[in-house]
C-alpha cells in the first residue's frame, strides 16, 4: 500500500461525509421531507458530524439541523433533548464566522417554537454567546445573532429580561447604524420584540438611545425596514405617557404621517398602530397628532385599505375622540364619521365592527352637536340593527347598545330620532321617548311636525307599565298637546266615536 | 258649803280635765312635732323652688340669647355666602367664556384644523402621485432597457431588402415596433455584447432615478444614445490588459500613439520621402478618396478618432 492509496481512503470518507451532510441539508429545505428524515434518525446521525474535524462539514451539519428544527417543533425538542445545544453554544465562541452563522441559525430555529424551548436555549448559555456574536465584525453573523435574540425575546417578559440583562440592547442599537439593510431590519425587529413586554424593558431600550436612530430611519426608502421601525416605535410608546412623549419629541411625526401613503400596506398599518399607541395616553398627545393633520391622514388611510388593516385606524379615531369634546369635534371635522360608517358597512368581521361601533360611541357621546353629526350619517339605525341582530357577537351587541344609549342621551335632532320609535325594544325606546319629552315642551315647530309625521300616534300605541319611567316620559309628551289631539290619536278612538253615534238619539 | 263642795267638785273635775288634756297632749306630742317639722320643710321647699326658678330662668335666658346670636350669625353667613356664590358665578362664567370655552377661539381653531386637514390631504395626495410617477418611471426605464437588450439579441431577425423579417410581415399595414427598434440598434457580436448589455441594465436606472422624465420617448433615446456613443470612444484593444488605474485608458493610448509626433526634433517621419512617393503613385493610379487608406501616418491619427466606426467612406471602400 502506497501512501497515496492510504490518503485516498481518507479523502473518500471525507467526501462522502460531505455529500451526506449536504444532501440532508438540501432535503431539509422542504417541509414534506421532514417526517421521513426524522423517522430515519437524522438527528443522531448529524450530531457527531457537528463535531467533525472538517469545518465545512460541521457548518453544513449545523445548517441541516437548523433547517430541521425550523420546520417542526418536535424536531426542535429533539435537538434540545439530544444535548446538541451546549456544544453549539460552546463552539459559537470559538469557530469561524460561517459556523457562527449556522449555529445562530440553529438557536433561532429552536427558540422560535415555544417559550420552553427558548428557555432551554437560555439555560445552556445561548444568550451570552449570541451577544458575543453581536460584537463580531461580519454583518451576516450579527444578523443571525440578532435574529435569534429577537426570537428568544419574543416569547415572554422573563426571556426578554434575560436578553436585556446579557447586555444585548446597546449592541443592537449599534447594529441599527450599520450600512447593511438586512441587519438594520433585524435589529429594529429585535428591539421591538424586547420592548413590547413591559415599561421597564422599553425604558431600557430608550435609555440606550434607540429612539433617535429609529426616528432617523423613517426616511429610509426600504419598505421592510420601515415596517420594523414603526413597529418598534409603537411597541415602545404603548407603555406609558413619558415614553410616548419621548417618541413624539424625536420628531417622528410629519415623516410618519407622510408614510401613510407608502406603497407598502404593512408600513401604513404600523404607522397607524404607532399613532394609536401615541394617542391613547393623554389629550395633549392626541392634540399634537390632530394638529399635524394625523387624523385626516388616518381617515384617508381607512378609505384605502380593508379588513384587519383598518383596525388600528378605527381604534385611533376612537381614542382621540374619547379624550375631549373638542378632539371629537376635530375627528368629525376631518370627515371621520362617514368613513367609519363606510367601515361599518364594508367590514364583516365582528371584532372590527365592534371597534367601529365603540369609536362611533366615543365620538357621539359628548354634546348634542356631536350626536347630531353621528345621527346625520344614519348611524343610529345601523347601530340598532347591529344590536338587534341575533348573529352579532355578544361583545358587539354590548358595545352597540352602549354606544346607542350614550348617543341617544345627547341627541336632540328629532327627525333622526323618529325612525327609532318603531320596532325598538323598550330599553332603547325609553331613551328615545325621554329625548322627545325633553325637547317637545320647548319647540312648537317640532310639536307640529311630531303630530303630522305620526309620531304622536306611535307614542299612544306604546304599552308602558304605569309608574315606569317610560310611562312618565309618555305622560310628559302627552301634556304638551291638547287633550283632544291626544285622544284622537289614541288607539280605539274610532270605535268610541262609533259607539257614541249609535247611542245618540236625535231630538 | 254647798258652794265649796261645788268648787271642790269643780276642782276635782278640773284636775281630771287637766290630766286628760295633759295626757292627750302627751299622746299627740310626736305627731304635732312632726307636723311642725313638715310645715317648715315645705316652707323651705317653696323657697328653694323660687331660687331654682330664678336661676333656671336666668341660665335659660342666657342660653337663648346665645342661640339667637348663633342663629343670627348663621343667617348672616348664609347670606354672605350666597352673595359670594353670586359673585363667583358671574366671574367664573365670564372667565371661562373669555378664556377657556371661548366661542371665537374654538371656531377659529376648528377652521384652522379643517384648513390644515385639507392641506395635509393635498400634500399626501401629491406625495403619493409623486411616488407613483417615480415608480412608474423606474418601471418604464427598466422595460425599455430590457427591450433594447432584447433588440440587440434579436438583431439577426431584421428584415433585409430581399426578404422581410419576422417582425415585418407583409400582411401587416405597418412593421412591428420591434422591427423599428431593430433598425435603430446596431448589431454586435453577442460574445462582446452580453456583458455590456448587462452593465447597461444595471447602470442605467441609477442616474435616471433622480430625474425622472415624464415622456415615454426620452429614456429610450438616451439609452440608445449611450449605447452608440460609448462604443466608438473605446480603443480597439480591449483584449489587451489595461494600463493603469490612475489614468483613463484612452488617454494612455493617445499618449502611446502620439509619442513620436510630439518630439520637436523630428518634425517629419523617417520614411516621409518614401511615403510621399507612394502617395503620389497611388493618386496617379486610382483616383479615389480611399487612397488615404494606405498611408501609414494617417492611420495612426484615424485609429483613435471618433468617426472610426461610422465613416461611410470606410465601408464604401470594401465594395
Amino acid at each position: 500500500m502506497s501512501q497515496r492509496q492510504i490518503i485516498q481512503v481518507f479523502e473518500q470518507y471525507q467526501k462522502s461525509r460531505m455529500q451526506f451532510v449536504q444532501t440532508v441539508a438540501d432535503l431539509a429545505v422542504r417541509p414534506q421531507n421532514i417526517e421521513i428524515l426524522q423517522s430515519a434518525g437524522v438527528l443522531s446521525m448529524l450530531r457527531p458530524l457537528m463535531l467533525d474535524v472538517v469545518p465545512s462539514i460541521q457548518q453544513t451539519a449545523a445548517l441541516a439541523v437548523g433547517r430541521l428544527a425550523d420546520h417542526s417543533d418536535d424536531l426542535a425538542e429533539a435537538v434540545v433533548k439530544e444535548d446538541i445545544l451546549p456544544q453549539l453554544v460552546h463552539s459559537l465562541a470559538s469557530q469561524n464566522r460561517f459556523y457562527k452563522k449556522a449555529a445562530a441559525f440553529v438557536l433561532r430555529a429552536v427558540a422560535k417554537h415555544s417559550p420552553e424551548l427558548s428557555q432551554a436555549v437560555v439555560a445552556c448559555g445561548g444568550i451570552d454567546a449570541l451577544v458575543l456574536c453581536l460584537e463580531e465584525f461580519d454583518p451576516g453573523v450579527k444578523e443571525a445573532a440578532a435574529w435569534a435574540l429577537g426570537y428568544i425575546a419574543r416569547h415572554n417578559t422573563l426571556l426578554s429580561q434575560s436578553v436585556v440583562d446579557a447586555g444585548a440592547v446597546p449592541l443592537l442599537v449599534l447594529c441599527l447604524l450599520e450600512p447593511e439593510m438586512a441587519l438594520k431590519r433585524i435589529a429594529a425587529s429585535t428591539l421591538s420584540d424586547i420592548s413590547k413586554h413591559t415599561p421597564e424593558l422599553a425604558q431600557t431600550v430608550v435609555d440606550n438611545g434607540a429612539i433617535a436612530h429609529l426616528a432617523q430611519m423613517i426616511l429610509n426608502p426600504d419598505a421592510k425596514l420601515k415596517r420594523q421601525v414603526f413597529s418598534a416605535l409603537s411597541q415602545i410608546s404603548k407603555h406609558s405617557v413619558s415614553l410616548a412623549e419621548m417618541v413624539i419629541e424625536a420628531e417622528v411625526l410629519p415623516a410618519a404621517v407622510a408614510c401613510l401613503k407608502d406603497p407598502d400596506e404593512y408600513v401604513r398599518k404600523n404607522v397607524t398602530t404607532l399613532m394609536r399607541e401615541l394617542v391613547k395616553h393623554t389629550p395633549e398627545l392626541s392634540q399634537v397628532i390632530v394638529n399635524c393633520g394625523g387624523t385626516a391622514a388616518v381617515i384617508d388611510y381607512l378609505g384605502d385599505c380593508s379588513g384587519n388593516l383598518r383596525l388600528p385606524g378605527i381604534m385611533m379615531l376612537g381614542y382621540v375622540a374619547a379624550h375631549s369634546e373638542s378632539l371629537a369635534m376635530a375627528v368629525i371635522l376631518s370627515k371621520g364619521v362617514p368613513q367609519l360608517a363606510l367601515c361599518l358597512s364594508e367590514e364583516h368581521e365582528h371584532h372590527i365592527k365592534a371597534a367601529t361601533v365603540w369609536s362611533i360611541g366615543q365620538i357621539g357621546h359628548h354634546t348634542p352637536e356631536h350626536a347630531k353629526a353621528v345621527a346625520t350619517s344614519n348611524l343610529l339605525i345601523k347601530l340598532l340593527e347591529l344590536y338587534m341582530d341575533a348573529s352579532s357577537s355578544e361583545d358587539l351587541q354590548a358595545k352597540s347598545k352602549k354606544a346607542l344609549k350614550s348617543i341617544l342621551q345627547k341627541c336632540t335632532y328629532l327627525p333622526h330620532l323618529e325612525p327609532l320609535l318603531y320596532d325598538v325594544p323598550s330599553n332603547i325606546l325609553k331613551h328615545v321617548v325621554c329625548q322627545f319629552s325633553k325637547v317637545l315642551p320647548h319647540d312648537s315647530k317640532a310639536r307640529r311636525l311630531f303630530v303630522t309625521s305620526g309620531g304622536l300616534k306611535k307614542v299612544q300605541e306604546i304599552e308602558a307599565e304605569p309608574g315606569s319611567p317610560l310611562q312618565e316620559h309618555i305622560n310628559a309628551i302627552n301634556s304638551c298637546f291638547p287633550e283632544e289631539i291626544v285622544r284622537y290619536y289614541s288607539p280605539g278612538y274610532s270605535e268610541a266615536l262609533l259607539e257614541r253615534l249609535e247611542n245618540y238619539q236625535p231630538a | 258649803m254647798a258652794e265649796l263642795i261645788k268648787l271642790l267638785s269643780e276642782v276635782e273635775e278640773f284636775k281630771k280635765e287637766y290630766f286628760y288634756r295633759n295626757s292627750q297632749a302627751e299622746e299627740n306630742r310626736q305627731k304635732d312635732n312632726q307636723a311642725a317639722n313638715r310645715a317648715y320643710l315645705s316652707n323651705l321647699h317653696k323657697k328653694a323652688i323660687i331660687i331654682q326658678k330664678i336661676w333656671r330662668g336666668f341660665t335659660a335666658r342666657a342660653r337663648f340669647r346665645q342661640m339667637v346670636k348663633a342663629a343670627y350669625f348663621i343667617m348672616k353667613m348664609n347670606f354672605y355666602e350666597e352673595m359670594a356664590v353670586r359673585i363667583q358665578r358671574r366671574w367664573r362664567g365670564f372667565f371661562v367664556r373669555k378664556n377657556i370655552h371661548n366661542f371665537y377661539a374654538r371656531k377659529s381653531y376648528l377652521e384652522g384644523l379643517s384648513r390644515k386637514n385639507k392641506l395635509v390631504r393635498r400634500e399626501l395626495d401629491e406625495l403619493e402621485e409623486l411616488q407613483k410617477r417615480e415608480r412608474d418611471c423606474l418601471e418604464m426605464v427598466k422595460k425599455q432597457t430590457a427591450k433594447v437588450y432584447q433588440a440587440h439579441r434579436l438583431h439577426h431577425l431584421i428584415s433585409t431588402k430581399q426578404c422581410p423579417g419576422v417582425f415585418n410581415s407583409p400582411f401587416r399595414p405597418a412593421p412591428h415596433e420591434m422591427e423599428l427598434l431593430l433598425r435603430q440598434v446596431k448589431y454586435h457580436a453577442p460574445t462582446r455584447l452580453a456583458p455590456r448589455g448587462r452593465a447597461c441594465l444595471l447602470s442605467l436606472p441609477g442616474p435616471r432615478a433622480s430625474s425622472f422624465p415624464g415622456t415615454l420617448g426620452s429614456p429610450w433615446v438616451k439609452t440608445t444614445g449611450t449605447a452608440f456613443s460609448s462604443r466608438p470612444t473605446l480603443p480597439p484593444i480591449a483584449s489587451k490588459k489595461q494600463q493603469g488605474l490612475f489614468r483613463e485608458p484612452g488617454e494612455v493610448w493617445e499618449q502611446r500613439v502620439h509619442c513620436p509626433d510630439l518630439t520637436s526634433r523630428l518634425q517629419t517621419s523617417y520614411t516621409h520621402l518614401e511615403e510621399a512617393q507612394n502617395q503620389l503613385r497611388q493618386h496617379m493610379s486610382i483616383r479615389l478618396p480611399a487612397g488615404k487608406l494606405g498611408t501609414g501616418s494617417m492611420l495612426h491619427h484615424l485609429s483613435h478618432s471618433s468617426t472610426y466606426f461610422t465613416q461611410p467612406a470606410f465601408s464604401k471602400s470594401f465594395r
